[in-house]
């Protein structure tokens, strides 16, 4: 059970969250003009890292705030959490 | 009656005396016994059959990895409880216990005969013999493995036990309260660090609370002295929490761990009533610390699993804290100083022992204690075999071979009724692999050892490795001080004599002269498994640890191979040549002792076992008989029989009348989300298919939403209350599902728009009133409200007060009818509901439920997502391309429309199904075909809803079907279990098609 501190509430048990998958998967501003095989790596397509991933997480039992974390998938660290929008860490490359 | 109390010890209060049975029969212990200690007490060692062969098996240990002494406890119907281990199982006036998996009974067990058969029956033998014929699986075998196979039995009653949960946090949580969790606790504690202690046992003290050697001192007093002075001064300390009787059953991430303390296991049963029996505690602790000791491990040699064959260790403790010797002519078989221990404790208390041992020489000062007092030693000597069948009566040792692979001279056999075997200890490294942790092997004796590779998270004591006083005190102060950033001076001037000596002669498989296929070496006492077993399994080209550990089922059992994973692991790396820290080990699964599911269960049973959502009106519908369907957390009304009618009457008749007359519905758990902001029109335009900016303040509009996939995901009908202020509604098991997605798209694709987004649908209730008579009712409800379809047509809305109480009224129909949903503030609900049944009563306004609703909108072929549609729906498949935009540049999902899979034509869309015979209702889920002679038969779909339509008074159902949309007056064929039903592929709209009566 992680301890995820949220952006803006501070450190809650991970029950209180729900994950959102890779992070930085921005949805195509003109769809309508990619073919199929680009659509489907937007749609589809998931890296699954072992080692170091950046997730989005969503505080859906507290302030309904989604917002991005960097995770160690091999040891479940959470390394740095950062708001949407925020520029994500360069450390972590 | 034998009695093996010799002595009186202070943990054993001989003035109160205990009384239960065991198999049957009535014997005496004393408080303070465990089961184990009082049946060994009366000298009983034979407490079970294996689990294979049937062999008689004794009592092997003290403690959680006991492997042979497995009971049944209790044997009421709601209160039995297989697997308990009888060496942790405290004794209380009016225990029942009884030995598992033995038939008759324990002497006589007829599964004994699979003793002699046991060369018929090696590893992987139920891989193997049960095999073939495959048709004998059924009817032969399982039921036979069945009948053979178990360990105890479940209650079949539900538990009449009070179990609990509590949540805790602390700065530092230490497991274990032996010598060096004490120290750490102290140490914790006294530097304001909020500390929790827990441990297992009764008391805290670990194995040093009863050590009596004058030899191992501390601070000039003995160390069980010491230690008890040290326990008195952490009881003071008033940041210090210490739990007892509370073992760790897993340790997750982050620190988080999960401890069963027991509450009432140890009182009679009258004390027992209406206490908490466990409970289950869930503990964060910002550093923990692991002081979990170690166990003894066995060794490995013929006929080493004979009743009377015990950890050496465990004779000891058997002896110095409860008074109970396991023999009176007793053998310790060893290979390290721990059995000096024990001997020389044995000797003064004037037990006749003697001492075998694996090493050539040693000459610790305990070893010199143990000779100038007279007790044998057999050095560089191995016992190569044990006699006696329900308990041990001799054994031969013979003398090893310079290399020590094998055995030289003369068998020596000598007589016993006891032997112990120490073959040295093994760190209980359990946590510390839990918690993520990685070990480290120690070539010198054998061992695995925590890596430390945590802050957060630190082992002291024998679980680390260090097993001899000085290197514990001494490693865990100077550790703890470390791990906490503190300086702590207690035990800078603590003197501790130790004369034990770490030297020790490691032999996994002992040898002998006898060939190993005709040796029963056992590894694995509980799953019988036996060195000859691991061989095989190596030699049939088993070469992981995990598989050989399933093949062979070596630790597999409850025990979890706490005695018996080393020396499978040492066994294949000496087989296969590979060094042992190459290996790795298999991995430590938690829980580290069985809990019962009581425990992890806690309070949520019975009417807590799951969160129940009730609407305003939900006592009316009780009082007025209504029959409730869960949907999702929701109670909602099914249908309200009257008069003894069954469901489908009551159907028959609520849908009649709300088409006939008048129906009312509580539509309340209909999710319902709050939309305001500048940008709320275009975040609708983005969300749904439809288009939405034009839609005129005051006017209702249904909208599908679509997942990104293109799929159908929700749907629900939004209301523009004013410029920049909509209410939506989704499905009632889809609200919470659809906010978030909501959420997500605004907060993080969309976050320019200015949308807020608030869910509603617990703040308002809703009575939905439809058929031909419901603008009269409204009317009287609302006399002031201009019902006119010119000033309140279809699809709008309009704000009145009911008794000047704000409500929001609808005009908008689920059912085809004239309908109006009016929404009150919930805690209004009630009032609102009970004057619409009054103003309705003269025009025989009919409640009626889900089912009713469903059957309904099936005559006008409105979808209900979830049940029509399956996640693979698009709007196209759904025959719903009305209500897809072509002009809206995007929306979420439309790309994945004209995907080359969205626009196949063959995909499975919903078509309506009518039976040739009017009268037979298909099954909803049943199968669709053509043509039932091909082979194999071609799947066109299944049916998704049916009922028997009692306003056009003939069967009607949905389907999807492949390429359905084109198929419409095509034969179709539902096979069923006994026959073949003919229906024909219609519109999806069977009533009304014009919509007449919505303006009726």
């Amino acid at each position: 059970m992680f301890l995820i501190n949220c952006p803006f509430c501070g450190e809650r048990d991970q029950s209180e969250f729900s994950s959102g998958g890779e992070a930085h998967i921005v949805r195509p501003k003109q769809p309508t003009e990619l073919s199929d095989d680009e659509w489907a790596e937007y749609l589809f397509m998931r890296k699954n890292i072992k080692g170091i991933q950046f997730e989005r997480w969503n505080h859906v039992h507290g302030c309904r705030k989604w917002f991005n974390v960097v995770r160690d998938t091999s040891n479940d660290k959470i390394l740095s959490v950062y708001k949407m929008g925020e520029k994500p860490p360069v450390n972590y490359k | 009656m034998p009695n093996y109390r010799i002595h009186k010890t202070e943990y054993i209060d001989e003035t109160k005396r205990v009384s239960f049975k065991y198999d049957g029969k009535t014997y005496f212990g004393y408080e303070g016994d465990t089961l184990a200690s009082a049946l060994l007490a009366n000298g009983i060692h034979l407490v079970g059959r294996s689990f294979k062969y049937h062999r008689p098996r004794g009592i092997v240990s003290c403690g959680a990895e006991e492997p042979n002494a497995i009971c049944q406890i209790g044997s009421k119907k709601d209160l039995t409880e297989p697997n308990v281990r009888a060496t942790e199982l405290e004794l209380y006036e009016g225990l029942e216990a009884s030995s598992q998996n033995c038939w008759p009974n324990v002497k006589f067990d007829i599964g004994g005969i699979n003793n002699f058969i046991s060369p018929l029956i090696p590893a992987g033998f139920y891989y193997k013999t049960f095999m073939w014929p495959k048709s004998f699986w059924k009817k032969v075998y399982e039921p036979l493995i069945r009948l053979s196979a178990g360990l105890g039995k479940s209650p079949t009653e539900p538990d009449p036990d009070i179990y609990d949960h509590k949540y805790v946090h602390y700065d530092v949580l230490v497991i274990g309260g032996g010598v060096s969790g004490i120290i750490a606790a102290k140490m914790a504690a006294k530097n304001n660090f909020k500390t929790l202690l827990v441990d297992d046992k009764k008391i805290l003290g670990g194995s040093t609370i009863y050590q009596n050697n004058e030899s191992i001192k501390i601070d000039d007093k003995l160390s069980s002295e010491w230690l008890k002075n040290e326990i008195q001064e952490i009881k003071k300390l008033s940041n210090l929490t210490f739990k007892t009787r509370t073992s760790i059953a897993a340790y997750h991430g982050y620190n988080f761990l999960l401890a069963k303390e027991n509450l009432t296991d140890h009182l009679p049963e009258e004390k027992k009533k209406n206490k908490i029996r466990q409970r289950l505690w869930k503990i964060r602790a910002k550093k923990v610390v692991i002081a979990t000791g170690s166990i003894e491990r066995p060794l490995v040699f013929n006929n080493n699993d004979r009743p009377g064959i015990l950890l050496s260790n465990s004779i000891n403790k058997y002896l110095d804290y409860y008074g109970v010797t396991c023999g009176e002519n007793i053998i310790l078989f060893t290979n390290n100083d721990s059995a000096y221990e024990t001997s020389i404790s044995l000797h003064k208390k004037g037990i006749k022992n003697i001492i075998v041992d694996l090493r050539k020489s040693a000459s610790s000062e305990l070893i010199k204690q143990a000779e100038s007092l007279g007790i044998k030693i057999y050095f560089n000597h191995v016992v190569t075999n044990t006699f006696g069948y329900r308990k041990i009566n001799s054994l031969e040792i013979m003398k090893l071979s310079e290399d020590g692979n094998t055995t030289i001279g003369d068998k020596i056999k000598l007589s016993c009724d006891c032997l112990g075997m120490s073959g040295g200890w093994t760190p209980m490294v359990h946590m510390h692999t839990q918690s993520g942790g990685k070990l480290d092997f120690r070539d010198e004796d054998q061992v695995f050892l925590p890596k430390e590779n945590s802050e957060d998270q630190i082992s002291v004591g024998s679980c680390n490795g260090d097993f001899d006083l000085e290197n514990i005190i001494d490693k865990t102060v100077n550790k703890i001080n470390k791990f906490l950033d503190i300086d702590n001076q207690d035990y800078q001037d603590t003197n501790i004599i130790c004369s034990k000596e770490n030297d020790k002669r490691n032999m996994w498989l002992l040898p002998n002269k006898i060939p190993l296929g005709k040796t029963k070496c056992f590894i694995d006492f509980q799953n019988d498994s036996t060195a000859k077993d691991i061989k095989l399994a190596l030699k049939e080209g088993f070469r992981s640890i995990e598989h050989v550990k399933r093949y062979t089922t070596t630790g597999m059992a409850t025990d979890q191979g706490k005695l018996s994973n080393m020396h499978a692991l040492g066994i294949i790396a000496d087989t296969a040549g590979v060094k042992m820290g190459k290996l790795g080990t298999t991995t430590f699964r938690p829980p580290f002792t069985p809990l019962t599911f009581g425990t992890l269960v806690g309070r949520n049973v019975g009417k807590f076992f799951e969160v129940i959502r009730k609407t305003s009106m939900h006592e009316w519908h009780v009082k007025n008989n209504a029959e409730f369907e869960n949907v999702g957390q929701w109670k909602r009304p099914w249908y309200y029989p009257k008069n003894g009618e069954n469901m489908h009457d009551a159907v028959q008749r609520e849908s009649k009348a709300a088409r006939d007359s008048a129906g009312i519905l509580d539509a309340s758990t209909l999710g319902k989300i709050d939309i305001q902001g500048t940008d709320a029109s275009e975040f609708l335009n983005r969300v749904y298919t439809n288009a939405w900016s034009k839609l005129a303040i005051g006017k209702c509009r249904y909208g599908l939403m679509l997942n990104e996939d293109g799929m159908v995901y929700d749907d629900g009908v939004t209301t523009r209350i004013s410029e920049n202020h909509y209410l939506m509604t989704t499905t009632t098991g889809g609200a919470a599902n659809v906010l978030s997605k909501l959420e997500d798209y605004l907060q993080t694709e969309w976050p320019e728009l200015d949308v807020y987004l608030t869910s509603v649908t617990d703040h308002y209730s809703t009575a939905s009133i439809c058929g031909p008579n419901s603008k009269k009712i409204l009317n009287k409800l609302f006399p002031n409200l201009d019902l006119s379809d010119e000033n309140f047509p279809h699809m709008s809305f309009k704000e009145d007060k009911l008794e000047n109480i704000n409500c929001r009224i609808m005009r908008i129909s689920f059912t085809g009818e004239l309908s109006y949903e009016i929404n009150i503030e919930s805690k209004y609900g009630n009032s609102l509901w009970k004057m619409c049944i009054e103003a309705g009563k003269e025009f025989n306004l009919t409640p009626y439920g889900t089912e009713t609703m469903h059957l309904l909108r099936a005559e006008k072929g409105f979808i209900i997502v979830g049940q029509d549609t399956d996640g693979t729906m698009t709007p196209s498949d759904l025959q719903m391309d009305w209500i897809v935009s072509k002009k809206k540049y995007d929306f979420i999902g439309k790309r994945s429309l004209y995907r080359s899979d969205t626009v196949r034509e063959d995909r499975k869309q919903l078509v309506g199904l009518l039976t040739d015979d009017p009268k037979e209702v298909l099954e909803e889920g049943a199968q669709i075909v053509s043509d039932v002679k091909s082979n194999p038969i071609d799947m066109l779909g299944h049916v998704t809803s049916s009922y028997f339509s009692p306003n056009l008074n003939k069967s009607i159902a949905l389907a999807v079907v492949r390429s359905g949309k084109t198929m419409k007056g095509q034969k179709l064929i539902i096979p069923m279990e006994n026959k073949n039903i003919n229906v024909t592929v219609s519109d999806t709209i069977f009533l009304d098609k014009e919509n007449k009566r919505l303006n009726a």
